[in-house]
Parts: C-alpha cells; sequence; structure tokens
C-alpha cells in the first residue's frame, strides 16, 4: 500500500479521534456497568466504595441459580445435537449431489434469517397445538419447559453450525479424501481420519457459536420456556422490566464475562488452527451472513 | 489374430459398462447425500416447517370472542386490520426508526471501518478483535448497560447536570430505543464495510488525488462506489434486526414507544389476539426475505 493513500493532516487526526470515540461508545456502557457493580450504594449511579455484596447476592439467589443451572443444561445440549444434525448436514450439502438438496439448503438457512420475533410466534403456536395433539392422542400431559427451550435452540442453532462447517468445507480440497477412498478406506474411516481431523475447527467454531447464542438468546426462549424453567437471560430480562437494582449489574457482569470468555475461547481455536490472515472477521461474517464464503481466493480484483 | 478381434469387442464393452456404471456410483452418492442429511431435514421440517406453516394457518384465522382462536373459515380480517390507525403508526414508526438506525450507523461506521482498513495489518486485526467483543457478548447485558447509563440516577444524568445542561432524562424515550440500536447492531455495519474497503485497490484513490480530485470527490466517485456491496450489506444487516427489535424498545423504549417487535409480542401475551399477532410476524419475516434476496444479488455473500 502507497503511503500517499494513507489519510494525512486534519484527516488523519480526525479519522483516530473518530474511532477513538467509537471505541469509547462500544466500551464505555460496559465499563461503567463492570465499575458499578462493586459499588457498595443501592443507587446503581453513585459510587458508595467498594463491596461484593451483590456477588454474594447472586450467588445465594436460588431463582437465578436455577436459571443459571437451566442456561447451562440446555446450552450444552442443544450444542451437542446441533452440531452433530449441522455437520452431517453441511457434508451432505458440500459433498453429494442428492434429491432435494435445493429445498433442504434453502430451509437450512430460514432460521438464520427469520426475524426473532417470528421465530418465538412459531414455537408458541407450534408447542401449543402439538402438546394438545399429545394430550388428545395419547393422553400425555407434557408442559413447556427445558425439553420445549432446547428444541427451539437446536432449531436455530443447526443452522449456524451447518454454515461454519460449510464455510471450513468449501475451502478444503476433496483430493485427500479421493485419496484415501483409492488407497481402500472404508467411508468411515475416510471420515475418521481424513475429512473429521480437517474438520475441527470448523465443528469447534460451530459449536462456540451455538454455545453463544444459546446462552444469548431471550425472544424465542421466552415463548418457548413454561412456568416449570426458566433461562437466566429471560429470568433477568424479566427483572430488568421491574427496574435496575445491583443485583442485576453483577449478574450481567457474570453473563458478559462468560461471552468474553467463549470469544476468547473460539480466537484461540482458530489461531490455533492456523488460519491465519483475519480470523475474527471470518467468524463474524460466518455468524451474520446467510451463505457460506464459497470464494476461496483470498482477494478478488476489482475489475471482475 | 483372435487376440486381436478380440480387443475392439472389449471396448466396446467397457463403454458401455461405464455410463452405468457411473449411474450406479451417482445413485450411491445420492443416497448417502440425503441419509447424511436426514436428521436434520426431519428436524427443521418438524421443528421450523410445520410451526412455519403454523403461524400462516393462524394468520388466516378470526379471535373469538373468548379471546381464543376460531381455525376454522379462513379470512383476511387480520391482514386487513394492519391498515388500521393503531398498527399503521406503530408499522410507520418502527420503519423510520430502523431507517434512522441504519443511517446512523453508516454514518459512524464508514470512516471508522476505513480508518480501520488503512491500518498495518497487526493494528488492523487489533481494533477488529475490539470490535468484535461487543458483537459476541450478550445483547440483553450490552442494552441493560444503556438503561443504567440513561437512568434518572445515572451517569449520564449526572455528567448533564454536573455540566449545568439541567437534568436531560433520556431514558424510555425514541432517542434512547435508537441508541440502544446503533449499539446494538454497529458492528454489523463496520465489519461488511471493512471487508469490501479492505478489497478496494488504493492505489485508485491516489490516483484520483493524483488528477487533482478533492477529498470529497474521491470519496464521492472512486471509494463510495467501490465500497458499495458494503453500504448495502451492512445495511441490510442492521436494518433488518432494528425493524424486528423487541429486547431494546422493552428495555430502553417507553409506553409511547411502542415498536412492531413488542406490538406482535402483546398481541400473544396480554392482548391474546393471535391471527394479528401471526399476520403482523409473516409480514415482517417477508421483509427479510426480501431483504435478503436483495442482500444475495448485490454480491453480499462475498465480503
Amino acid at each position: 500500500m502507497s503511503s500517499t493513500v494513507q489519510p494525512r493532516g486534519t484527516t488523519k487526526i480526525a479519522l483516530t479521534a473518530h474511532s477513538w470515540l467509537v471505541y469509547l461508545f462500544f466500551f464505555a456502557p460496559i465499563f461503567v456497568l463492570i465499575v458499578f457493580s462493586f459499588s457498595d450504594d443501592r443507587n446503581v449511579g453513585r459510587w458508595g466504595g467498594f463491596t461484593l455484596e451483590w456477588y454474594q447476592d447472586f450467588v445465594e439467589h436460588s431463582q437465578l441459580q436455577g436459571a443459571v443451572w437451566v442456561s447451562v443444561r440446555v446450552a450444552l445440549l442443544s450444542t451437542v445435537i446441533s452440531v452433530v444434525l449441522g455437520t452431517l448436514a453441511a457434508l451432505a450439502l458440500e459433498r453429494f449431489k442428492f434429491k432435494g438438496r435445493k429445498v433442504f439448503d434453502a430451509l437450512l438457512y430460514l432460521p438464520i434469517i427469520i426475524p426473532d420475533v417470528t421465530m418465538a410466534v412459531m414455537m408458541l403456536l407450534f408447542f401449543a397445538e402439538f402438546f394438545e395433539i399429545l394430550d388428545s392422542v395419547f393422553g400425555w400431559d407434557v408442559q413447556k419447559g427445558l425439553g420445549s427451550i432446547a428444541i427451539s435452540h437446536i432449531a436455530f442453532n443447526i443452522s449456524f453450525v451447518s454454515v461454519v462447517v460449510r464455510a471450513r468445507l468449501a475451502g478444503m480440497s476433496e483430493v485427500l479424501e479421493e485419496a484415501a477412498l483409492d488407497l481402500y478406506a472404508s467411508r468411515w474411516k475416510t471420515f475418521r481420519y481424513v475429512t473429521f481431523p480437517q474438520i475441527v475447527p470448523g465443528v469447534a467454531g460451530g459449536a462456540l457459536l451455538a454455545l453463544t447464542l444459546s446462552l444469548d438468546d431471550v425472544v424465542i426462549t421466552q415463548f418457548a420456556a413454561g412456568p416449570g424453567a426458566t433461562t437466566l437471560p429471560v429470568f433477568v430480562f424479566g427483572l430488568i422490566r421491574r427496574g435496575v437494582t445491583p443485583l442485576i449489574n453483577a449478574t450481567s457482569v457474570l453473563m458478559l464475562a462468560a461471552s468474553v470468555f467463549l470469544v476468547a475461547l473460539s480466537l484461540a481455536f482458530q489461531q490455533f488452527s492456523g488460519r491465519g490472515g483475519r480470523p475474527s472477521l471470518r467468524a463474524a461474517r460466518q455468524a451474520m451472513s446467510a451463505k457460506p464464503n464459497t470464494n476461496t481466493q483470498p482477494k478478488e480484483g476489482i475489475n471482475q | 489374430m483372435t487376440v486381436v478381434a478380440d480387443r475392439p469387442e472389449r471396448i466396446e464393452e467397457a463403454a458401455v459398462a461405464t455410463p452405468e456404471f457411473e449411474k450406479a456410483a451417482e445413485r450411491a452418492a445420492s443416497r448417502r447425500g440425503f441419509l447424511l442429511s436426514l436428521p436434520a431435514y426431519a428436524y427443521l421440517v418438524l421443528f421450523f416447517a410445520v410451526p412455519l406453516g403454523i403461524v400462516m394457518i393462524y394468520s388466516f384465522a378470526t379471535r373469538n370472542r373468548f379471546g381464543g382462536t376460531d381455525l376454522s373459515g379462513w379470512n383476511l380480517d387480520a391482514y386487513r386490520k394492519l391498515g388500521e390507525p393503531i398498527v399503521r403508526d406503530i408499522l410507520f414508526r418502527s420503519l423510520w426508526l430502523a431507517v434512522l438506525t441504519t443511517l446512523i450507523c453508516l454514518v459512524v461506521a464508514y470512516p471508522f471501518a476505513y480508518f480501520i482498513a488503512t491500518r498495518t495489518p497487526l493494528v488492523r486485526n487489533l481494533m477488529l478483535v475490539f470490535v468484535m467483543i461487543p458483537f459476541w457478548t450478550n445483547f440483553l447485558v450490552r442494552n441493560y448497560a444503556w438503561r443504567v447509563l440513561l437512568g434518572n440516577d445515572g451517569l449520564f444524568t449526572n455528567i448533564s447536570e454536573a455540566l449545568g445542561l439541567g437534568e436531560r432524562e433520556l431514558l424510555f424515550t425514541t432517542s434512547a430505543v435508537v441508541i440502544g440500536l446503533v449499539y446494538g447492531f454497529l458492528p454489523f455495519m463496520v465489519l461488511p464495510l471493512y471487508a469490501s474497503i479492505e478489497r478496494i485497490d488504493l492505489s485508485l484513490v491516489e490516483a484520483s488525488r493524483d488528477l487533482y480530485a478533492s477529498g470529497f470527490q474521491t470519496f464521492r466517485r472512486v471509494l463510495l462506489p467501490l465500497s458499495m456491496p458494503g453500504v448495502i450489506a451492512g445495511s441490510i444487516l442492521v436494518f433488518v434486526p432494528s425493524l424486528g427489535a423487541y429486547v431494546t424498545p422493552e428495555i430502553l423504549g417507553g409506553a409511547k414507544t411502542t415498536l412492531l417487535g413488542s406490538y406482535i409480542v402483546t398481541q400473544f401475551l396480554t392482548a391474546r389476539n393471535w391471527p394479528v399477532g401471526a399476520s403482523l410476524s409473516f409480514v415482517l419475516m417477508t421483509v427479510m426475505l426480501v431483504a435478503t434476496l436483495v442482500y444475495f444479488r448485490t454480491g453480499g455473500r462475498n465480503l
């Protein structure tokens, strides 16, 4: 890159200042939240000396602890199932041509692009009808709870996992798999010893994304949850609507810490897998855009 | 002699056998692919496609006097209700706030993304990681942070009082909702913009300046057109979730700022008018699908 393209003079000062302001905007609220979660004052906006009281409240709050437990179980369950189903779907779509492939492809993208509220409504009506059928046909009295929350989370997580794994598969040549098959490795052995070791970073990235999404979701969970079990975000959402308290501050900071931990883990994984380049951006694109990046060339000419 | 006579025959045999063999292999591959996709396929049909169908059926149903839903006798009443002043106002307000959020994000993110794209690779990656952190952080918590900041005892109010600006109550206003939405979705604008600007051969900018174009002209005629895919992709990625936002307006907005997402939820939880809620969710989904198609058409997926 030529140095004359670099912004100079006032432009450069303005751009630098602007960037710092953007980062201030990004991090100031989070920073304030963290600081005041240690403040010994019931009034959330005033500093009253250092305390860990609110964190102790969090630990002793039985409903919050119950919600944490539900969140963790739902996240693990939905992640495991969606990783298996999503990886199989990714393999099918990237490596095979089959009947109904296009319909499946479209169906797999819908949960990513559908608005949260619409999916929440879908789950509400579905479980209302589904449980009614179970009751009238089999006489089973099923209530919404952990199971229905997990079912709804798997429904959106399969898609996110498959997008991430597909991106990995698309950037991988089939030559090694073909060589293994030529050398009389069985289909299973080829997958176990050739394909799988190569897609591990993609699978791990997908799993972390699924875990994060499951731990974050409020809207869909709210409609899939019953009186029996609520996840942490849904419970906290209910608390926030009643007002701001130091307890919510402390809980939020812990949730924050959990997500930062997961990001660090996923970044570490991608560094470890030697992708190089722009790991974080890649993950973002995969998470945000509906189609995997099938363009494996690092850079496109602008004249194309 | 017999050996020589044999040969053409064999070749012919092989030529006949090959397509059949290939067909069988194709069939086997097709079966394998189908079997691999089957678990996810079946799951999504049962727990996604069927629920979607149920929402569609409900959107054509009628609400009965007891707050239940009458599924017999389909009609368009629920969709007709979208033209009523209350619902129309909410639709327009949601649309306006989503457009405003998108524009603010665009104006804030463009110079920022350009600055990142012109840094050295090391600085660039570091800057991107610090954009990613808020992007991955729990969405609810990020909205709550603003509630703490803007509340009547919050830091923002205290600072504004200390500066002699008087007591400025921002919480539960439209401004608070827009701040929350911009805060929530700004990374969605920064990342595609960065990706498209980073691809531009910046010697074109240099050439433009060499040919005596002003800074603004260079931006207008060179940079902006070349980064258009990023602008479109980012705008869609911000606009679409803003339009259906539920958590942000619930936490930062007030009674006067009911948006589409909250209104839909109200129809199900309190008003118990499921057909209207279902039809509105369907409208929301349609907007989303159209936006996604535009996204693909403009090559947003390649960013």
